[in-house]
């Protein structure tokens, strides 16, 4: 299908999910719901993959530097680049697209070929906005929490496997995860994620949102709203970085 | 009361509904029937606004649905209650939370208020005491009720029902049945059902609209369908040679 039909209806559709909500009081209650579904329940896996990733990039770091003249402390100091430029922001969110995106274009897509999303039309509910408005504000709202928690244990994951390794001591992998610091490295980043929670939730609604058919649409709409999310972040990733870096 | 007049529906190159005009009276059950694939379904989405009509009317009390802005479509929605085929239950929510949702969406009620409707509902749909059952823990049956008690929640003005028997045993459909007729005359309401199901039209068919082929075929209600020389109609109703031979027998 035209890539232009799509983009017009995903317009039409962000506009219809932006529109005055219709209760403040159901739609908090919502978005605190969403924020538990989208957001505490990633914890576990953005914790896991962080500890071990951060713990990779130490060692490979450690193993990839032969020659004497380059000081230790640099193996932290490009764990804390790897993860706080590229892995958390990026990966970590290119894994949450794979475990959002698709829960929610399953459930709004699911919702659609069951008359769901027809009964809250029909009840004069504005669909789009119930549906999408809490899960977009819910994801914007946690996802750099969610971030930052992968920063944090992917350096200390670093740390720990790096110390225990061998790979390097305590005292040079802290030195380095403080070293030639810059602050506008987070806003980079965090500037990355919001952009990201955006695409991921707002994607994999409106793929959700228009299914036709059975449970096998189901399925399509879902592997859909993985890969367009997951090239658009990548996407998105490229111009910030370009957007910062000419900055 | 609604009144349709002359809506016509095409999807492609097919014409699905084709001129179609019915006035469905307040207080009564208004049925609509006919085979599958006759434009049944289009004309009830026609009616909710589901789908847009090409031409014609769809009046609620005088105002003409499809010309009102949002605002006025959303005010006449407000009033709607509607029975799926499937029962629409939002799978994520409790019984209690289901029946709640347009009273939290759309009232001021307090929360004591909202409890006290929503019990007042299931026990009307015989559904007391299951409030904290989500829609996976019910049988068909209770989840066309629990839709039904959901339907009737903000005390709708008009109340539409997709194929509410469709896939229930006869002794559970007729008790569906009655259930939407008491509510119907309890509370006034205009009822709109679709059905192919010939125990309900013998058992609520107070005002019936015969659809073939898109059009609106026969008229009449339960009494005189028995009597029609409408040869379509005849096919629908005794679709069975058995039918066939038993009727004219007696």
């Amino acid at each position: 299908m035209n890539p232009f039909f799509h983009i017009g209806r995903y317009f039409l559709l962000m506009f219809k999910a932006f529109k005055k909500p219709q209760n403040i009081r159901v739609y908090i209650r919502q978005i605190i719901y969403e924020i538990d579904t989208i957001g505490i329940s990633s914890l576990t896996i953005v914790a896991i993959i962080s500890i071990f990733m951060g713990g990779i990039i130490t060692i490979q770091s450690a193993y990839s530097i032969d020659s004497p003249l380059v000081p230790l402390y640099v193996v932290g100091f490009t764990a804390r680049e790897s993860i706080i430029l590229e892995f958390s922001p990026t990966v970590v969110c290119l894994i949450l697209a794979g475990k959002v995106g698709s829960n929610i274009a399953s459930e709004i897509g699911s919702m659609r070929i069951t008359e769901q999303i027809d009964a809250l039309e029909i009840m004069g509910i504005n669909s789009a906005s119930y549906l999408i408005f809490p899960k977009i504000a819910a994801a914007l709202i946690i996802f750099p929490f969610l971030i930052a928690l992968s920063m944090f244990l992917g350096i200390a994951g670093g740390y720990v496997m790096g110390v225990s390794s061998g790979a390097c001591s305590s005292y040079e992998y802290i030195y380095g995860i403080q070293t030639f610091f810059q602050p506008w490295k987070l806003i980079y980043s965090f500037t990355k994620v919001l952009v990201f929670a955006y695409i991921i939730t707002s994607v994999s609604s409106y793929y959700g949102y228009n299914t036709s058919g059975g449970a096998l649409e189901v399925g399509k709409s879902s592997t859909n709203a993985v890969v367009y999310s997951s090239i658009l972040i990548l996407l998105f990733s490229l111009i910030l970085t370009f957007l910062f870096i000419n900055r | 009361m609604i009144e349709i007049r002359n809506i016509n529906k095409t999807f492609g190159d097919r014409q699905v509904v084709k001129n179609v005009s019915f006035t469905f009276k307040q207080g009564k059950t208004n049925l609509i029937i006919g085979e599958s694939g006759c434009g049944k379904t289009t004309i009830l989405k026609l009616m909710v606004g589901l789908h847009k009509v090409d031409s014609g009317e769809v009046l609620y009390d005088g105002k003409n649905f499809p010309k009102l802005n949002g605002n006025e479509q959303q005010d006449i929605r407000k009033k709607i209650g509607m029975l799926f085929q499937g029962g629409a239950l939002f799978d994520s929510q409790t019984l209690e939370e289901n029946v709640s949702f347009p009273l939290d969406m759309f009232t001021e009620l307090s929360k004591e208020e909202k409890q006290e409707r929503v019990n007042f509902c299931l026990q009307r749909v015989k559904l007391e005491g299951k409030n904290k059952l989500y829609p996976a823990e019910l049988s068909g049956g209770m989840k066309k009720r629990a839709a039904l008690a959901r339907a009737i929640a903000n005390s709708p003005r008009y109340l539409f029902c997709d194929e509410p028997n469709s896939g229930l045993d006869p002794k559970t459909s007729i008790i569906i049945d009655t259930l939407i007729k008491d509510l119907t005359e309890e509370f006034n309401i205009t009822t709109v059902i679709i059905t192919h199901d010939m125990n309900s039209v013998m058992e609520i068919g107070e005002n019936i609209m015969f659809v073939y082929q898109g059009k609106n075929w026969w008229t009449g209600d339960k009494t005189e369908i028995l009597d029609t020389e409408n040869k379509e109609l005849f096919d629908f109703v005794f679709a069975s040679e058995f039918m066939k031979t038993f009727f004219k027998k007696h």
